[in-house]
């Protein structure tokens, strides 16, 4: 009976928790809207110049006034285009003449891939090395993870780009150059969901496989460092929390191997939080991806922005804008209920 | 008494001593991290170089030498220690020149983003009920962008130029500090001491800023710090797309952005000012760091 009325007050103070969360993300996302809003249309002096250019005529500038609706109240123009927005419709890109969802979900596949390679490469590489470096603090190891990661945080990622681009391709020919994969392999295969490697495998094409791999090797290391110089930190900050527990010393004293201790049981609890730590570092790679892919000429969401961006095509600015907003959110969101999950789990146990 | 014995006295006799032993004190314990005695002297240099650019350059920045012969030389030429560019411009010449322009965007961000951060934060935190809220919200959602793409939109839509990239970077930077600035508010709001001052008849404004903000500062400064590497890679990154300081001003990101069409043959024009970039980031990092240390040891982790 007790257990009843228990349950049901738990799973009321669930619906709350996640009823705040929904609203929480509700307002997040307005808020990612509006701002979106306000940079397309308030933040330039003359919104229809942004447009048309200074040396349109005076009757194409009344007509693309119309159209944007400037005469209309500022909240009117928000609600047409909240609702277009909320559609899919951003809008027609200058550049390619073509609707931007459309150009925006042909060059997704190519970022998505490449940051999934990097967050693999990232992981795989950090979370060793901050074990290794929690277990030797303050030793070689510790000191070398170190400044492995104070070299990400400083060093410009577009340069280290150009500098592996001129060392690992140009000097030493170990990996193929910009882009995603060589002419002669283009027709090789179909791009069916559009990540390459994917497509190239399934359809036997090892060539073509093999020439793809080559090219998204060099970016995608790059950008995995950056997530593993951040990985790595914390994985040894929680290792290190949890290596001064009493239970790895129980487990010592019991004579548990060395191993044991450190890579399944201390390491499965600093698992928890370090989830997070990747979804989070996951969402960090967009942000990486824009200089990353103009440098290696990667035709993905980053290189469609900058271009956008250096021909002053604003709908297609604030298109991947509010995309790449709108990920970053939700990744952020997934990190949170991925959290609070596990954290029930281990609550549950304990 | 030595000047040593008189700032490490244990029975400061006046206010100014018992400041003054304090600051020596920090300054002893920072003196011990090497490494951030290092990120130290390289702000400094930078400080230096660029008050003294016009001294130490030996070329204009601008204007080249002559195209047919001083073009794209290597380093260690004759005359020109990092080699000149595409336009015979003679690169140490610019990058000395350019930490003119990298210390201004460093020094804006923080003049324009920090007075945000502390008003929003503190206002938010000492408030508290819907003001707190919606402040809150307000800097989640600037949070809520990537940093580097909400500048590039707001540089797209203000226009090209280094003006308008400070303030796109300025706009972006501001949450964190509100988030601190917020935090430290609450800790400090309910202390006997605001309480005294408010029954004394201080307005809201007054206790805010002369018993609230100083409080906060020193948590605040730690951050800008630790975020100057992070304002250097976005205004470089913006500089490299092209979108922030124009030619022929010698901005680092720019340059590296010119140099990388002669990548294959001619390594240096696109190398050497990432090398800056990077040497300045990572003296702020360290100092940033031993800052921290020092300053606020809890939040070392």
């Amino acid at each position: 009976m007790a257990n009843k009325t228990n349950r049901g007050r738990r799973g009321a103070l669930w619906l709350k928790r996640t009823g705040r969360l929904v609203l929480t993300v509700l307002a997040t996302f307005l808020g990612l809207l509006i701002v979106t809003f306000m940079i397309g249309r308030i933040v330039p002096v003359d919104p229809v110049l942004a447009v048309v250019g200074d040396r349109a005529p005076q009757s194409v500038y009344d007509r693309v006034f119309l159209e944007l609706g400037l005469d209309k109240p500022l909240w009117e123009q928000f609600w047409i285009w909240l609702k277009k927005v909320l559609a899919g419709d951003f809008g027609t890109s200058f550049l390619t003449k073509k609707p931007i969802i459309d150009d925006i979900a042909r060059v997704f596949p190519a970022t998505l891939e490449l940051a999934t390679v990097a967050i693999v490469i990232g992981t795989l590489a950090g979370i060793p090395m901050g074990v290794w470096a929690a277990v030797r603090q303050g030793r070689l190891v510790d000191q070398v993870v170190r400044v492995l990661g104070l070299v990400g945080y400083s060093a410009p990622i577009f340069w280290l780009g150009l500098l592996g681009l001129l060392v690992f391709y140009a000097k030493l020919g170990w990996v193929a150059g910009p882009g995603r994969i060589d002419i002669a392999y283009e027709y090789a295969f179909t791009p069916k969901t559009g990540l390459y490697l994917w497509d190239t495998a399934t359809q036997g094409a090892w060539d073509a496989f093999g020439n793809a791999l080559s090219h998204i090797i060099l970016p995608a290391t790059l950008l995995g460092y950056f997530s593993m110089a951040y990985i790595s930190r914390m994985t040894r900050s929680f290792m290190l929390a949890e290596l001064g527990q009493e239970y790895i010393t129980t487990a010592r004293v019991k004579g548990v191997p060395e191993w044991r201790i450190i890579w399944l049981q201390a390491l499965r609890n600093a698992a928890v939080p370090l989830v997070t730590v990747i979804a989070l570092s996951y969402a960090g790679l967009l942000e990486g991806s824009v200089l990353t892919e103009t440098v290696f000429a990667w035709p993905g969401l980053g290189q469609y922005l900058t271009n956008s961006l250096q021909n002053a095509d604003m709908n297609a600015v604030l298109g991947g804008t509010l995309v790449i907003g709108a990920i970053f959110v939700g990744l952020n969101l997934l990190s949170d209920l991925l959290y609070s999950m596990l954290d029930a789990r281990v609550r549950r146990t304990s | 008494m030595s000047t040593r014995e008189w700032l490490l006295s244990e029975q400061p006799a006046s206010r100014r001593q018992a400041r003054l032993g304090q600051g020596y004190r920090t300054w002893l314990a920072f003196r011990g991290n090497w490494l951030a005695m290092v990120g130290l002297g390289i702000v400094l240099a930078l400080i230096v170089i660029a008050a003294l650019a016009d001294v130490l350059a030996p070329y204009n920045p601008v204007t080249g030498g002559d195209l047919n012969t001083q073009r794209l030389l290597p380093p260690l030429s004759p005359g020109h220690l990092l080699g000149t560019d595409d336009l015979a411009r003679d690169i140490l010449s610019r990058l000395i020149h350019g930490t003119r322009l990298t210390l201004m965007v460093v020094a804006l961000v923080a003049l324009i983003a920090t007075p945000i951060g502390l008003l929003v934060g503190t206002t938010a935190g000492y408030f508290g009920g819907w003001v707190d809220t919606v402040l809150m919200r307000l800097t989640d959602i600037v949070l809520a962008f990537p940093r580097l793409i909400l500048a590039l939109a707001f540089v797209a839509a203000l226009g090209p130029g280094i003006e308008n990239a400070i303030i796109a970077i300025a706009i972006t930077s501001w949450p964190p500090y509100a988030r601190l600035a917020r935090a430290e508010t609450l800790t400090i709001r309910n202390s006997d001491f605001i309480a005294a001052t408010r029954l004394q008849g201080a307005s809201s404004l007054r206790i805010i800023w002369k018993h609230i903000v100083p409080l906060c500062m020193s948590s605040v400064i730690i951050r800008v710090t630790l975020d100057m590497a992070g304002i250097i890679l976005t205004a470089a990154g913006v500089g490299f797309l092209g979108l922030g300081a124009q030619p022929p001003q010698p901005e680092w990101g720019a340059m590296i952005a010119g140099g990388r069409r002669f990548l294959l043959d001619q390594w240096w024009v696109a190398t050497m000012p990432g090398l800056a970039i990077f040497v300045v980031s990572l003296g702020f990092n360290l100092l940033g760091d031993g800052l921290r240390d020092v300053l606020d040891p809890k939040g070392r982790k």
